[in-house]
């Protein structure tokens, strides 16, 4: 099993999800208050009280002046976690502070570090501009996962299954029919997985959202640095068609299709998922549609996902698995994450 | 060896490994960062085999033995 890795950026929810009020998510297996001061900054801190661990996040407890005052005893907290009151006492135990989480708010997602502080280097975020981008409309949301991470990241590396359990949504024969170029950088920590394909049938998710009929090209070139960003850069064209030599691509259709693949505990994940588009910006009927459709393609890979963390959790360790052409990908993810284990510290499983 | 007619390169680090699927066949092709190359049946060997790097990995070019005409020593010609 492929542990949790700890000294990585995960996200940690979106930028939407986060206002003046208390705001609690458990990431990695450690549960984490936020909530958004006055002036706009989000916060990051434990979400259980120093005294006897009552959940910050539960009433009575609530937030007063951009502090947070604990509804079990009244311990109350600043915005770094530090405690500025006790009950019944002027002095204040040093210890007394939550522990606070390195946060970076970009790119309309909130991303919290796991494990420890003095290795969190903002730069090594990877970026997902087009998510707040103005030449983009986004629809998206989260679903809760009931497996571990890894599935997750084994199913959106291998897009061949979008013909089986996808169809009449995204899948189509062509895409498991059509072989795949895989390359890893092993310094920049990026799996990149490509499948052009140049003369296919137009699933519906792209026939009714871009207007195209008949036969497209369909292009998925997909980008995961692990163990958090999942990036499908989609494009959908008439056949023929391939961007002009300065990179511009008048004639195609992009969709971003972003997830962030979050651990909650070790056989739970937060699946947050994001489709970008850079046409019929405006059109709310696209949105609606697009939205309600990669709902339903990300639920049918949580009913199936589900099913297969209740049977490979039961499963002895090293159980046989067979892997073909098609896991190439995921293979390589499986891999450097198991590298990003070896080399830091795994979150010790929970019960 | 078969042509891999798209090899396309999407990332450009220093150290890339590439596999090819190679069309109308069921072999994949890695590419190491060191520029050598195998064929596989089977994606897990071909990760065991890139991931040895560089055992194994410094298998010379293709060769043919030619014999010189002025001598009874074979000569080794690299393909270019």
């Amino acid at each position: 099993m492929i542990g949790i890795p700890r000294d990585q950026w995960y996200v940690a929810a979106y930028s939407s999800e986060i206002g003046q009020e208390l705001f609690s998510r458990t990431i990695c297996s450690e549960p984490i208050l936020f909530w958004r001061t006055r002036s706009g900054q989000v916060t990051a801190v434990s979400d259980r009280c120093v005294h006897r661990r009552f959940p910050l996040s539960q009433s009575p407890s609530r937030l007063v002046d951009d502090q947070v005052v604990c509804g079990y005893h009244g311990f109350t907290y600043g915005p770094d976690g530090k405690c500025t009151a006790v009950p019944g006492q002027t002095r204040i135990p040093r210890t007394a502070r939550l522990q606070p989480y390195p946060l970076v708010e970009q790119d309309s997602l909130v991303w919290v570090f796991i494990g420890d502080p003095a290795k969190a280097d903002a730069a090594s975020i990877p970026r997902a501009p087009y998510l707040d981008s103005p030449g983009y409309t986004t629809v998206a949301g989260m679903e809760p996962l009931k497996a571990r991470f890894s599935l997750l990241v084994d199913n959106l590396l291998d897009l061949s299954h979008e013909t089986y359990l996808h169809g009449g949504y995204i899948g189509t024969p062509e895409v498991a029919a059509t072989p795949i170029t895989t390359e890893v950088d092993e310094d920049a920590g990026v799996v990149h997985v490509s499948r052009h394909m140049d003369d296919a049938e137009c699933p519906p998710f792209y026939a009714k959202s871009t207007g195209l009929q008949g036969r497209i090209s369909r292009w998925q070139d997909i980008e995961y640095t692990p163990p958090c960003l999942y990036k499908l850069h989609s494009r959908i064209a008439p056949v023929g068609s391939v961007p002009n030599p300065d990179g511009s691509d008048p004639d195609a259709f992009h969709v971003e299709v972003v997830y962030a693949i979050t651990p909650e505990t070790e056989h739970s994940t937060h699946d947050f998922w994001a489709v970008a588009r850079d046409f019929a910006l405006d059109d709310q009927e696209v949105s609606d549609f697009l939205a309600e459709n990669n709902r339903t393609v990300v639920l049918q890979d949580v009913t199936a996902l589900e099913i297969l963390e209740r049977v490979v959790a039961t499963e002895p360790e090293g159980y046989q698995e067979l892997s073909i052409n098609i896991d190439t990908g995921g293979l390589a993810a499986r891999r450097m994450l198991k590298r990003i284990g070896a080399q830091q510290q795994s979150v010790p499983a929970r019960s | 060896m078969s042509g891999v007619p798209a090899r396309r390169s999407m990332l450009s680090g220093d150290r890339v490994n590439r596999i090819h699927w190679i069309p109308g066949t069921d072999q994949l092709r890695a590419v190491c960062h060191c520029s050598a190359e195998r064929d596989f049946e089977d994606p897990v060997q071909l990760w065991e085999w890139l991931l040895s790097h560089p055992d194994g990995h410094d298998t010379p070019p293709p060769t043919v033995r030619d014999v010189a005409p002025s001598s009874d020593r074979r000569q080794e010609v690299t393909i270019p």
